[in-house]
């Protein structure tokens, strides 16, 4: 498979819903995403989404990130039309599609179960969507033949799905999808139910096939360390409200808030109880930050962190006594004693001495590395 | 069998104990089938194919005379009463199968999409009239349905009926005793095909293109077929041999053929063509089943979906 392969390649002219031909070499466009005010409520007091407003640029990989029953879900849902928004208006590729029933919306969703047709073979799943908008058997077969060379499926298109492995059932449902060309693919956490080596292998293929094709895919996922290596931008929802939106390092590196730092993975979490400029007082002492911005809470990312043997003075030095060691082989997770306070530092295995349980040590940290965040 | 020869090999050793192991099993099953199944079916072959003696008991010599009389040959040239009968008991197998069908369905799919806690409760009540013996439900109904009940004066009323006939006695009566006795005999196969769907496949096919009704028809039948012929078997093999409904609730003109054998031994009138008629029924039975293997294997795409 040679990477010239563009969307073009599995586009056949007149073959969308519309009948919209693709025209000469242009790449077909991608569609963005715009919801306004969305609101949904399920029963009286559940809450999922309370005033969603977002913008998806076409062709962006974009992933909705949360812990669940956060609303992202149900977000995905309201783009595929499984669901109906209480409130607020929805536009795909500048056409508003609010009211319009799932089966008349070019959009494709890769489901968490992945929800194969277990009484259908493998050919008869990927021509489903093609046979439902009544293209003609012939063209059908040969889309068929195009998608399964473009995710490589092999002579997996002959079999039962029964026969299937959770990551084949994976590729399957992504091909089932991929090849109604639709404007915009959901991925509902489809990689969830794999173990972590076929998961971080499919993330890499997911990754590859979205770059090809050039479509806007929305993402669902729980797992932040997912997020930031497939994702273009990240929503991180809680509570039904989005809390940020950004590129993966914005995100990790500048959470706007508590929920949003502690979902990335920080610990590091201390109060500003006096703030004179550049001057954090915090329980860990005093810090001096560079543009750290004008929140209460400070940020301290643990691979920011460096020790030094022994006591060292110096301005964003601090004393320290090694509680925890997890050696980790490429790196080294700290627990750290700072006075009252514990801090996490992670040290990278450059062959230098790891110090040990036990050993005092110095912790420096950079100003420009000091984020602070409002709760 | 292997110690009649010389020192048996551990492979002939487990094989004995394989067959030892077939015969303490099966033994017991097998032996009560063959005394009273095989045995007795093939005495009724015989029978069939005996000529029918003063007092209705099977004398030599053989003769298919049984079996014409089935086919409306009576003695004094064309009678088709028999015959009638026969294709009644099609005809009441066919309607009210496909009656339970269509209240069977729907019931099945919304008990599936109630509570976890509500489904064995609701599954219950579809059961639980099936406790009470079937006669004396079926008495039930003739009180429902003789004339000059409400049911029956809402009929006359409505011109379906003519004055005082009341729904009872009736091929309509035989036909409504059929599809309440064997409505739970489809509603808890068909269920099991509806809970083991996923509703997200509704949801994919959906996604997928398909309208409500196509959803329907391309992702949700297709898999509660083995659950929809499994209930047909069981529904419609016992009513083509049903006796009670019709006894109670046909009179003279609503027989089926069920009926028509019991009559034949019960009153003593004529063994062989009691016998005739319970090979036909049997034979009857074996086409239907075999139709619906080769329906259920079309269907389901080449795999095995009944029996």
């Amino acid at each position: 498979m040679s990477d010239t392969i563009t969307a073009e390649a599995i586009e056949s002219p007149g073959a969308r819903p519309d009948g919209e031909a693709a025209q000469g070499e242009v790449a077909r466009e991608a569609s963005a995403i715009e919801l306004q005010g969305l609101h949904k409520r399920f029963g009286r007091d559940t809450v999922a989404l309370d005033g969603v407003d977002l913008t998806i640029e076409a062709g962006e990989f974009f992933t909705l990130l949360g812990p669940s029953g956060c609303g992202k879900t149900t977000l995905l849902r309201i783009l595929a039309g499984l669901e109906e928004a209480d409130a607020g208006r929805l536009a795909i590729g500048g056409k508003d599609i609010t009211e319009v029933p799932p089966h008349k919306r070019s959009v494709n969703t890769v489901f968490q179960s992945y929800a194969l047709f277990p009484h259908l073979s493998v050919r008869e799943n990927l021509a489903f969507g093609l046979k439902m908008r009544g293209l003609p058997p012939e063209e059908r077969e040969a889309r068929v033949a195009k998608i399964a060379e473009f995710i490589k499926l092999g002579d997996l298109v002959d079999r039962r799905v029964d026969q299937l492995s959770g990551g084949q059932r994976q590729r399957i449902a992504l091909a089932r999808a991929l090849v109604n060309e639709p404007d915009v693919l959901l991925l509902d956490e489809p990689l969830s139910a794999l173990d972590a080596g076929l998961r971080s292998q499919l993330q890499v293929e997911l990754l590859r096939v979205q770059k090809r094709l050039g479509m806007t895919f929305v993402f669902v996922t729980h797992d932040q360390q997912e997020a930031m290596v497939m994702s273009d931008r990240i929503a991180v929802l809680n509570g039904g409200v989005i809390q940020q939106v950004g590129p993966p390092r914005e995100v990790y590196e500048h959470p706007v808030n508590a929920f949003v730092a502690r979902f990335m993975g920080h610990d590091n979490l201390y109060p500003v109880t006096v703030r004179d400029g550049d001057r954090l007082t915090t329980p860990l002492g005093e810090l001096t930050a560079e543009g750290a911005g004008e929140g209460e809470l400070l940020l301290i990312r643990p691979e920011t962190l460096d020790l030094l043997p022994g006591e060292v003075a110096g301005d964003n030095h601090l004393p320290a006594v090694v509680s925890e060691r997890l050696y980790r082989g490429s790196h080294a997770e700290y627990r750290l004693e700072v006075g009252s306070s514990t801090l996490q530092a992670t040290l990278n295995n450059r062959g230098r001495r790891l110090p040990e349980v036990g050993d005092r040590v110095t912790v420096t940290v950079a100003p420009e590395d000091l984020v602070t965040l409002s709760e | 069998m292997a110690y009649t020869g010389v020192t048996p090999s551990a492979r002939s050793r487990g094989m004995v104990r394989e067959a030892r192991h077939l015969l303490a099993t099966v033994a017991p099953g097998a032996t009560w089938i063959v005394i009273f199944l095989v045995l007795p079916s093939a005495y009724l072959m015989g029978v069939a194919f005996m000529t029918n003696g003063p007092y209705g008991l099977p004398e030599m010599p053989l003769s298919l005379e049984s079996f014409r009389r089935l086919a409306g040959f009576g003695f004094l040239g064309w009678s088709p009463g028999n015959l009638y009968t026969l294709l009644r008991s099609l005809w009441q197998t066919l309607v009210s199968t496909g009656l339970v069908v269509i209240v069977a369905y729907p019931i099945a799919y919304y008990i599936s999409t109630c509570r976890a806690r509500w489904r064995p409760i609701m599954l219950l009540l579809v059961v639980v009239p099936s406790w009470t013996n079937q006669v004396i439900r079926t008495f039930g109904w003739m009180n429902l349905l003789a004339p000059g009940t409400p049911l029956s004066e809402l009929a006359e009323a409505l011109g379906l009926i003519s004055a005082n006939m009341g729904l009872y006695p009736s091929n309509f009566a035989v036909t409504l005793g059929l599809v309440y006795n064997f409505l739970p005999f489809m509603v808890l196969p068909l269920y099991a095909a509806f809970e083991k769907l996923d509703t997200a496949q509704v949801e994919a096919a959906q996604d997928l293109f398909a309208s409500p009704v196509r959803a329907f028809w391309h992702a949700v039948f297709p898999q509660t077929l083995p659950g929809l012929l499994a209930g047909i078997v069981l529904v419609a093999i016992p009513a083509f041999g049903m006796y009670v409904i019709p006894e109670l609730l046909g009179g003279g003109k609503g027989m089926m053929l069920g009926n028509l054998v019991a009559n034949q031994f019960a009153g003593g009138s004529n063994w062989p063509l009691g016998a005739a008629g319970a090979i036909l029924m049997l034979i009857a039975t074996f086409i239907g089943l075999f139709a619906m293997r080769r329906i259920g294997k079309r269907l389901g795409g080449g795999e095995e979906v009944v029996i």
